[in-house]
């Protein structure tokens, strides 16, 4: 392998969600943790199904799978500890997965005008093409709210 | 050589909290947020029936001087399976009075954690942010989020009729959740 292929390589997590394999960015792992009690309280946010306490910190726990794989987990192995960007602030978001998670190197592709929004890019491992996951655009934040705003506002436009 | 002076650490700030049920789920909220703690049974002769369009969680009145108090179903609110509210929270400098299951216990809040960024409708208005007690994360509840501005409007506009019915003679009922 030559120098500059090399400075190619990025470090990501691969994690499971049922049968499908998904990669983050490993920069964007804060920590895999064994499953702990999720604590619920009445909101209104769909995708987040309740927190959980981490070395002090209460941490949101929002269930990917029913947007990646069409159905919610019905067992979870690990969580996996995300950081969230929200503008200038970074925030913990706790991802339930259902198999082993595993750090590799790999070289990312660009994503294409028609991957869909969570895609940061593709890489290839072991034969496969992994979506590359960007947590930002995965999991709810106030930019949803204002996209749902707009939404509902061009609706009410309409003649 | 004179021993260093030992660090002193600042002082925790603490906050007094109530911990209260609705149906079976628990809150906290500052025990200096809450003006009067009263049963049911002691409001229902003042309490006055109302109903404004859209606002089901609000269906008496009370009226306390020149000003009226909206009783609020904390379970209605929290879209919470509907259990009969035994407490009512009169909540300071607010028009809420907050009907509840009941009181848990008092206690003592360290920390005060911001609602994460991820809970992004509603249900920021109605925290001001979340806190570990004894290894359970207890929602905070914002006094000022159970009623809107909007709503409040509503509710005052529904008042209009009831006030020119009959000024304060208006009989009093049971509250029903």
């Amino acid at each position: 392998m030559t120098v500059s292929a090399e400075l190619e390589l990025q470090s990501f997590v691969l994690l499971r969600l049922g049968e499908r394999r998904f990669a983050v960015a490993a920069n964007q792992i804060a920590e895999l943790v064994a499953p702990s009690r999720v604590f619920r309280f009445p909101h209104r946010t769909p995708k987040i199904e309740g927190v959980i306490l981490r070395r002090g910190r209460i941490v949101p726990v929002c269930d990917v799978a029913e947007a990646l794989v069409g159905k919610k987990l019905a067992t979870r192995r690990l969580y996996l500890i995300a950081v969230r960007h929200y503008g200038a602030q970074r925030e913990w978001v706790a991802l339930p997965v259902t198999g082993e998670c595993e750090l590799i190197n790999a070289e990312m592709s660009a994503t294409g005008e028609f991957d869909a929004p969570h895609v940061a890019g593709w890489i290839s491992h072991d034969g496969d093409v992994i979506e590359v996951l960007d947590i930002d655009a995965l999991t709810p934040g106030p930019d949803e709210v204002l996209a749902e705003v707009a939404v509902r506002e061009a609706v009410e436009a309409r003649p | 050589m004179r021993p260093a002076a030992p660090v002193k650490s600042a002082p925790v700030r603490t906050e007094q909290i109530i911990l209260f049920r609705i149906s079976g789920q628990l809150f906290a909220v500052s025990s200096a947020s809450v003006q009067e703690v009263r049963s049911v049974d002691s409001l229902s002769g003042a309490a006055t029936e109302i109903t404004a369009p859209g606002i089901r969680k609000v269906r008496h009145v009370v009226r306390r001087g020149d000003r009226s108090l909206f009783i609020v179903s904390g379970a209605m609110h929290f879209g919470l399976l509907p259990s009969p509210g035994m407490l009512v929270f009169v909540l300071r400098k607010t028009r809420t009075a907050l009907l509840i299951d009941g009181i848990e216990k008092m206690s003592t809040m360290t920390r005060l954690q911001a609602l994460p960024q991820s809970f992004c409708h509603e249900e920021r208005q109605w925290y001001r942010g979340l806190t570990a007690l004894d290894q359970t994360v207890v929602p905070v509840v914002r006094p000022e989020g159970f009623l809107s501005p909007e709503e409040l409007s509503l509710l005052d506009a529904a008042l209009l009729p009831l006030e020119n019915l009959n000024g304060d003679a208006v009989e009093g009922t049971e509250l029903a959740q």
